[in-house]
């Protein structure tokens, strides 16, 4: 079988550094035997290449002497330069048994492409994806940072090469900038700055931090992205130094709680401080927490609120209410019990709220089919949750071959 | 029904596998000593290229008789095909995840004659 761009399949063992069209083929015969190509699809979350292109993102440093001193790293290639990184992260590959969870190594061809867009177009177009929204691993741990200012410089550079590089290459291709969150001013700086400019598709936080979300500092920075309507998200992450996760001694139940215990506290600041209220029309999205985590914390902040209203007097409503106004991407969608999933999307209202995310090339990766197969979605429903809800919060043109059925 | 050749026998070392294609649908046959397996390259999970996967014993936890962990071990009568997409692992000879026996790989008959393997479709 050859796809579009002539390559061929030769069904290897698929290792760290087989092409991504060989080992998303599968992916694209679940898009053929679906029709999902007549379906409009956005991935919120992905993470195409992450340290292959740090040497090039250093250039973009603007402080001189951090950009020169990034040639100390790496035996002078600048690989890793001043990065936090955990070796939690060096652990998602389930000890080789999932190749690429270790990051994609493979090949590309020659071409004035950056490597990023070769390797995010070769996913697209496996999965069926009309737009991608891309992240990088790297940046994720980047609010631990044991230099405050790092995360400025770090951020900067990461933001200015994907405006500036990544994405004028593809349209297709979207991000959310990265916003130095443990320094407001700068993180409002990041907003004017690159506000407005092409692919840019909102503004985001990663949730691995101990900064509290409600703190006063932070109020002018919703309220300039709630005033320009841009999306805020909170994207979760791993912490093994936590002083409870520190506890766990495999990473199965590291990932299982700590991708989800950040956003947990992240989100529960932000209700009972009543943000909502304070920023009613600042669209939140929750990403990479999966949905299991989202009945519990509906129940248990229900729950107390009615008992202790008096601690969290700017609520006008339950907690629940304010959480089903925000949103929350799909994936890891944990779905062996069918009917838990089932009651999980439903409190959620997933129809207009959820959007799918892919996380691809990570571990626990989601495909457009992990929707598309839900029994207990109809088909608007799941539509939506594939790509429109995303072209309503993010503003996406939908190509014209999906206008006639979004008209219906 | 039909019949695919694979390999002729001594092409296939221990612990290897062919996949054959045959329309949209793949199968990987694996070789365990002089025992052959053929499975569906098609993960019951979420559809990955499972039969191109890594071949790994199954991981054991040791306990001693007071039942204090010591550390892993691979079985080595238990071979597993591990899914290159999510991890998925199935024993080889069954077909069967370890860990939920209603997860399993779909299989097919597998014919050795005149010194090579066939799979039956």
């Amino acid at each position: 079988m050859a796809t579009d761009d002539g390559f061929k399949r030769t069904y290897p063992e698929i290792d760290d550094w087989t092409d991504s069209r060989e080992l998303l083929a599968n992916a694209r015969k679940q898009a053929e035997e679906r029709q999902l190509d007549d379906v409009f699809i956005v991935d919120i979350d992905s993470h195409i290449s992450d340290g292959g292109n740090w040497p090039e993102i250093m250039d973009y440093v603007e402080d001189p002497v951090i950009r020169e001193a990034a040639s100390a790293f790496g035996d002078g290639s600048k690989r890793g330069a001043f990065l936090n990184g955990t070796n939690g992260l060096q652990w998602q590959n389930v000890w080789g048994r999932i190749p690429h969870g270790q990051g994609l190594k493979e090949a590309v061809e020659e071409s004035e492409l950056s490597r990023e867009t070769i390797l995010a177009r070769r996913c697209m177009d496996q999965m069926g994806l009309d737009y991608q929204v891309m992240f990088p691993n790297a940046m994720l741990f980047l609010g631990m940072h044991p230099v405050p200012e790092m995360e400025v410089h770090l951020a900067t550079a990461y933001n200015r090469w994907l405006v500036e590089r990544v994405l004028p290459e593809d349209q297709r291709i979207k991000a959310m900038m990265y916003l130095p969150f443990n320094n407001p001013v700068e993180a409002e700086a990041t907003v004017k700055r690159f506000l407005g400019k092409p692919g840019v598709a909102g503004f985001l936080i990663t949730s691995s931090r101990h900064k509290p979300v409600h703190a006063n500092e932070y109020m002018r920075l919703y309220g300039m992205l709630e005033e320009s309507g841009q999306v805020l998200g909170f994207h979760t992450h791993l912490n093994w130094q936590n002083e409870y996760t520190s506890q766990l001694n495999r990473f199965i139940s590291m990932h299982a709680i700590s991708f989800v215990l950040c956003n947990l506290v992240h989100l529960t600041n932000w209700i009972i401080n009543g943000l909502p209220e304070r920023f009613p029309k600042l669209k939140v999205m929750w990403i990479e927490s999966g949905v299991a985590w989202l009945p519990f914390i509906m129940q248990r902040l229900d729950h107390e609120y009615m008992m202790r209203t008096s601690e969290a007097p700017l609520l006008k409503k339950l907690p629940s209410e304010y959480m089903r106004d925000m949103f929350y991407t799909t994936q890891p969608l944990e779905r062996t019990n069918e009917t838990l999933l089932a009651a999980s999307m439903e409190a959620m209202s997933a129809e207009t709220q959820m959007l799918f995310a892919s996380d691809w090339p990570h571990w626990d990766f989601d495909l457009p089919a992990t929707i598309w197969d839900l029994p207990f979605l109809d088909e608007k429903a799941k539509r939506n949750i594939l790509g429109y809800n995303a072209a309503r919060i993010f503003d996406l043109e939908i190509p014209e071959k999906y206008r006639a059925l979004a008209a219906e | 029904m039909s019949e695919l050749f694979v390999a002729k026998v001594d092409d296939l070392a221990d612990r290897e596998r062919r996949i054959v294609v045959e329309g949209a649908l793949e199968i990987g046959v694996f070789r365990l000593g002089d025992e052959f397996f053929a499975w569906e390259s098609n993960c019951p999970h979420a559809g990955g290229p499972v039969c191109q996967g890594r071949i790994m014993n199954r991981v054991n936890e040791v306990l001693d008789d007071e039942k204090r962990a010591h550390g892993y071990e691979f079985v080595e009568a238990d071979v597993h095909i591990i899914c290159p997409w999510h991890g998925y692992e199935f024993n080889i000879r069954t077909g069967v995840h370890p860990g939920d026996a209603e997860t399993r790989l779909r299989g097919f008959p597998v014919t050795i004659r005149d010194g090579a393997v066939y799979v039956t479709v």
